[in-house]
């Protein structure tokens, strides 16, 4: 019951916080929820199985491209595009679940980490279908939705809120299932997990394809919702993004992944308006923070005050 | 008819052979305790019968069926419950999600929490389900991992050294515990305490080198002079 109040009762916010927020943080706050999404997606592998994925990135540009080079090529509309930036992802992320799971640790890192690699070059190598590093624009009118024009603000904002949504229920349901309760098992001890009589690889897998597919879903909408595609989003930067806000906001918590978002981009954004030498600002408060609260801000939460929190 | 019945099992770490051409035969309901000095290869024995070491030669029958080749999971999932050496219990985790978790396999909703709290009750631990499991002490982390065993109701249920670390009067619960589920369980434990051994098993099997050295009731077990060499003691 409280877990219901204390979800539902965001989206209620971010819901309400539409009609009263300046432009600029508008813009801002939409930003938040897709990129909020991704670390939705990237908590689930890493926060609740224990599977550290540097190639996130892959999954996200998975999405991106799916979407983003049907509306290109094939003058597709945005839904089914959608669904193919989806189908993107579960392709990927099986493929690198199958391939990547048969290490473990380090090595699992570092398999990820190549793969993703691998996915950027291979954009910047079919730079006459992808535009490479350039990338390309998605141009209003192919923007929109089921008569719904995404690049005006107040609908952009909707469309970040449905989705972020999506993926924090999605999220809420899957860690209360049983299947996300053995997802924990397995990050607590795996070999115990096994040895209760539970297939840890298939869980694992599974827990990479719903990650992944998270992530894809994520990045075909931001491609949507802000009219560009382009091999930035494949680089290794877009694998660390979602690490460090999981790191902050609390990873295996439902909330941590947006308060990690929503902390890091204003973080940024407000060191950035004091001097230009901001990240030095940004690296400072996550090292105090990583210092004082190395399970995150949800996660000192959850430690000190609201021992319930999923 | 041999529940489990294991032919010519071996297995060399790096050429030191742990454990050495053991025939092994358990029928069906017995309590079946497996004794042996310090590194005699019990572990490693019981370890290659629930899958989670592979051997070097040999063979496992379960139930009359061939599973020497299915990995750990798979036989868990035919009746198979190993409860572990060094406790392995899911220390982040509150004691009656542990225990969850190992039920969760067998049944779905409200049965599990039926299920966790009777497994919980036969061990003791009735007042301990919220609590995590890292803080509970060592003994009662033990009978945390007796009770993930006895949740899932296993047609055999492996225990590995369950009483190490008990108190006595843990122990002497325990005694009644394996003599309450003798007879529909089949049970293997390996122990040192020798009370324990001698009062609650049929049978007892003895390794010393990573070979059988000898079979049969715990009377004849006391009684052989091999078996007093190796571990008894003469005294």
């Amino acid at each position: 019951m409280k877990i219901a109040v204390l979800h539902i009762g965001l989206l209620a916010l971010l819901f309400a916080l539409q009609f009263v927020l300046p432009a600029y943080h508008h813009g801002n706050l939409a930003r938040i929820m897709v990129l909020a999404s991704y670390a939705v997606g990237y908590n689930v592998l890493f926060g609740y199985t224990g599977l550290l994925s540097l190639g996130h990135a892959l999954f996200f540009a998975a999405g991106m491209y799916g979407m983003a080079l049907t509306i290109d090529h094939l003058g597709w509309s945005p839904a089914p595009a959608l669904i193919a930036g989806l189908v993107a992802g579960l392709i990927v992320s099986a493929a690198l679940g199958v391939l990547a799971l048969r290490t473990a640790g380090v090595a699992f890192m570092i398999v990820t980490l190549m793969f993703a690699q691998a996915g950027y070059l291979t954009i910047l190598y079919f730079a006459e279908w992808t535009h490479g590093d350039e990338g390309f624009v998605i141009q209003q009118a192919q923007r929109v939705l089921w008569g719904i024009d995404l690049s005006d603000p107040s609908n952009r904002y909707f469309a970040a809120l449905a989705l972020f949504s999506v993926s924090l229920l999605v999220c809420l349901w899957l860690v209360r299932r049983p299947f996300g309760r053995t997802l924990v098992a397995i990050r607590e001890n795996e070999e115990r997990t096994a040895m209760l009589g539970y297939d840890t690889f298939a869980h694992k897998l599974g827990a990479v394809v719903i990650s992944g597919m998270i992530s894809a879903a994520a990045g075909a909408s931001y491609g949507l919702l802000f009219g560009y595609a382009g091999a930035t989003f494949a680089s290794v930067q877009y694998s660390i993004f979602p690490l460090l806000w999981v790191l902050l906001g609390g990873a295996g918590t439902v909330l941590g992944p947006f308060i990690g978002t929503l902390f890091m981009f204003y973080l940024i954004d407000l060191s950035s308006g004091i001097t230009t030498a901001y990240m030095l600002i940004a690296g400072v408060v996550l090292v105090a923070l990583t210092l004082f609260a190395p399970q995150g801000l949800a996660g000192e939460v959850r430690r000190r005050i609201w021992s319930w929190l999923p | 008819m041999s529940l489990l019945s294991a032919r010519g099992l071996s297995k060399s770490f790096a050429g030191l052979q742990a454990v050495r051409n053991v025939d092994f035969d358990l029928p069906q309901g017995e309590v079946r305790a497996l004794i042996g000095p310090n590194g005699a290869g019990k572990t490693t024995l019981v370890g290659m019968i629930c899958g989670r070491i592979a051997p070097t030669v040999g063979t496992v029958h379960f139930d009359g069926r061939d599973i020497t080749r299915l990995p750990a999971h798979r036989r868990i999932r035919l009746g198979m419950a190993y409860t572990f050496q060094i406790t392995a219990i899911f220390a982040g985790l509150d004691v009656a999600e542990n225990v969850a978790l190992a039920a969760r396999r067998r049944l779905t909703g409200d049965a599990v929490a039926s299920a966790v709290e009777a497994a919980l009750a036969r061990v003791g631990l009735a007042g301990h389900a919220g609590q995590e499991a890292g803080d509970l002490s060592y003994g009662h982390q033990r009978l945390l991992e007796i009770a993930m065993g006895l949740v899932q109701e296993p047609r055999l249920l492996i225990l590995d050294e369950p009483t190490q670390g008990l108190a006595e009067a843990e122990i002497t619960a325990f005694k009644a515990l394996i003599r309450d589920l003798a007879g529909n369980t089949t049970v293997l434990l390996i122990e040192h305490n020798m009370s324990v051994v001698m009062e609650t098993a049929h049978r007892v099997s003895v390794l010393n080198f990573g070979e059988m050295l000898a079979e049969g009731t715990p009377d004849e077990i006391r009684g052989n002079a091999d078996v007093q060499a190796a571990y008894l003691g003469t005294g």
